[in-house]
């Protein structure tokens, strides 16, 4: 599958080559390296401090590395903030949900991106509520409503509302900051599930988790790194556990 | 089973309790004090008039509470935009008045908001410190003394006018309320405001301009207490230090009763026109009951506890 992806002619929709970021004296990832195409599952594995995070930040345009440079299909980008690389079509899903709490779905769902009508740009809630609705029943994400204020909801389908967010604004790419970490075993497979469906839709995901049987699961290549350095990207059916593991430890 | 779950959670009592408040107050007044002209309409639209002001405050401080600031020194703002706008059109024209008077009230608001907004001071102590501040700028301004108010264009466009007979003051009530909820509910400030308030952190990545929103409501709120300074000048046709330094308490119970989150995230513009209402007929009820000024504190203050109770006790947690 993953060999099918890369064999077109296509250049990767996210290139990283050389990408050092420093603050101020301490490095936080060295020559880092990596191509992310369409469709392709790519797991960042790593011990806790390895600098997934730092990294992540970096191509969400939170953080602008240091040296390196980063490419979206093919073309050099530098994003200065969030909202650049935003514009670009990249999304994230984070850990700790950014999500509003006491607002409905759809107001989330359109969060800073809110649709207006009319000559006085008045919010369009009917609008936004149909293509909330439309995409929570594509993605299969089960909610009472697109009303449904966000606190009422369970943890998984909280996740489920931040990534089917990300799935509507991503053109390209999705960056998943350990999407499952406080979620339980059934809400880990729905949210699972949900990746699989954005792959389907020929978006490169890139997923940050701390569960290799997850990594296993869902990935398509592995990449470790240990401390800020790349130690190396395996293909998923080409590697097992124990590799990754005396990879990302060090150990073995 | 999914509408009866939705109907549980989309029944929330703090949305409805200033209504039910309201209806229960207004009918035990109208009982007990049918015979002391409550219910008369002259006695009725003087309670709209005397509130006024303070529903306009109310606005700007719901804008304020959503966004997860608050602010104390709009009182204030009222007194030193009354008193501003009265000592320049002792020489100059209703317009330059109104001018001084919206101006410093949006200046002390920017004040509190780059304050808050860009040097992330918290909103409770800068407005606090400038709530003191102000109040003595405003004793100082003018030696204590009161200024009339004598530009008659004035007076009737902020005080005793009507236009089709209805009065000015309740005119002003509307537009604001109108204005106030239109932006709150409708626009995407309006959201962003609500947003920011709910979960900051959220907002910000989502592109949300965080502190300029900060910024704005703070502003918003002096605007509204330059307005409110203006209405009290028209109508007591005098500036005083004093106006706009008792509207604090009943401001805050108005919104809060009103249905909007102490803590941000939640609110109702049409809540706090309702919420000033009610403080209002409470002032008036109290008045003609004949209780003392003494009693009349002590039953507002438990009403405002009562809000504030209701408002923290969140049903969702």
């Amino acid at each position: 599958m993953t060999a099918t992806n890369r064999d077109k002619a296509t250049a990767p929709v996210l290139e990283l080559k050389s990408i050092h970021k420093a603050f101020g004296g301490v490095v936080a990832v060295e020559d880092f390296s990596l191509d992310l195409h369409a469709g392709e599952i790519v797991a960042l594995v790593g011990d806790n401090g390895a600098g997934k995070s730092t990294l992540v930040k970096m191509i969400s345009g939170v953080h602008a590395p240091t040296s390196g440079s980063i490419s979206l299909d093919g073309e050099a980008v530098s994003f200065a903030d969030a909202s650049v690389a935003r514009a670009h079509g990249i999304e994230v899903v984070y850990q700790d949900l950014a999500l509003a709490d006491q607002q409905p779905v759809y107001m989330n769902m359109f969060l800073g991106r809110e649709t207006v009508r009319g000559p006085l740009k008045l919010l369009d809630r009917k609008a936004m509520m149909r293509e909330t609705q439309a995409l929570v029943d594509e993605l299969d994400v089960r909610i009472p409503s697109a009303k449904a204020v966000i606190r009422d909801l369970s943890g998984g389908q909280r996740q489920g509302v931040a990534i089917a967010r990300a799935t509507h604004w991503a053109k390209k790419l999705i960056l998943l900051d350990e999407p499952t970490a406080a979620l339980g075993v059934a809400e880990t497979a729905k949210v699972e599930d949900i990746v699989r469906t954005l792959r389907a839709r020929n978006i490169a995901i890139l997923i940050i988790s701390h569960s290799l049987d997850q990594v296993f699961r869902l990935s398509d290549r592995i990449c470790v790194l240990r401390r800020g350095v790349q130690i190396g990207v395996r293909e998923t059916a080409r590697t097992d556990k124990n590799e990754i593991v005396s990879m990302i430890t060090g150990v073995g | 089973m999914d509408w009866l779950r939705s109907a549980r959670h989309t029944f929330d009592l703090q949305q409805y309790v200033v209504y039910l408040g309201f209806l229960a107050i207004f009918l035990f007044f109208a009982v007990t004090l049918s015979d002391d002209g409550f219910l008369t309409t002259r006695n009725l639209s003087n309670i709209v008039l005397q509130t006024a002001p303070a529903t306009i405050m109310a606005i700007g401080f719901v804008f304020v509470l959503s966004a997860g600031e608050i602010d104390l020194s709009f009182g204030s703002i009222v007194a030193v935009s009354a008193l501003s706008g009265a000592v320049v059109m002792q020489d100059y024209p209703m317009v330059a008045g109104i001018a001084a008077g919206l101006g410093i009230g949006l200046a002390i608001g920017w004040f509190n908001g780059f304050l808050v907004a860009y040097l992330r001071l918290p909103s409770f102590l800068v407005t606090l410190a400038t709530l003191g501040l102000f109040a003595g700028v405003a004793r100082s301004m003018t030696d204590l003394r009161s200024i009339p108010v004598t530009n008659d264009a004035f007076t009737g466009f902020f005080g005793s006018g009507a236009l089709f007979g209805i009065p000015s003051l309740i005119l002003w009530t509307i537009g604001a309320v109108i204005v106030g909820h239109v932006i709150y509910r409708e626009t995407r400030f309006g959201a962003h405001v609500i947003a920011t308030g709910d979960n900051a952190a959220a907002a910000q990545v989502s592109g949300i301009k965080v502190p300029r929103i900060r910024l704005a409501v703070m502003m918003i709120s002096g605007g509204c207490a330059g307005l409110a300074g203006l209405l009290y000048a028209g109508r007591l046709q005098a500036a005083r230090y004093t106006l706009g330094e008792s509207d604090l308490m009943t401001v805050i119970a108005a919104v809060i009763v009103g249905g909007t989150a102490l803590n941000g995230g939640k609110g109702s513009i049409i809540g706090a026109l309702v919420g000033s209402l009610l403080m209002g007929m409470l002032n008036n009820g109290l008045i003609l009951m004949g209780l003392s000024v003494s009693d009349q504190m002590i039953v507002r203050g438990l009403i405002i506890l009562i809000a504030v109770a209701i408002s923290l006790r969140d049903p969702g947690r």
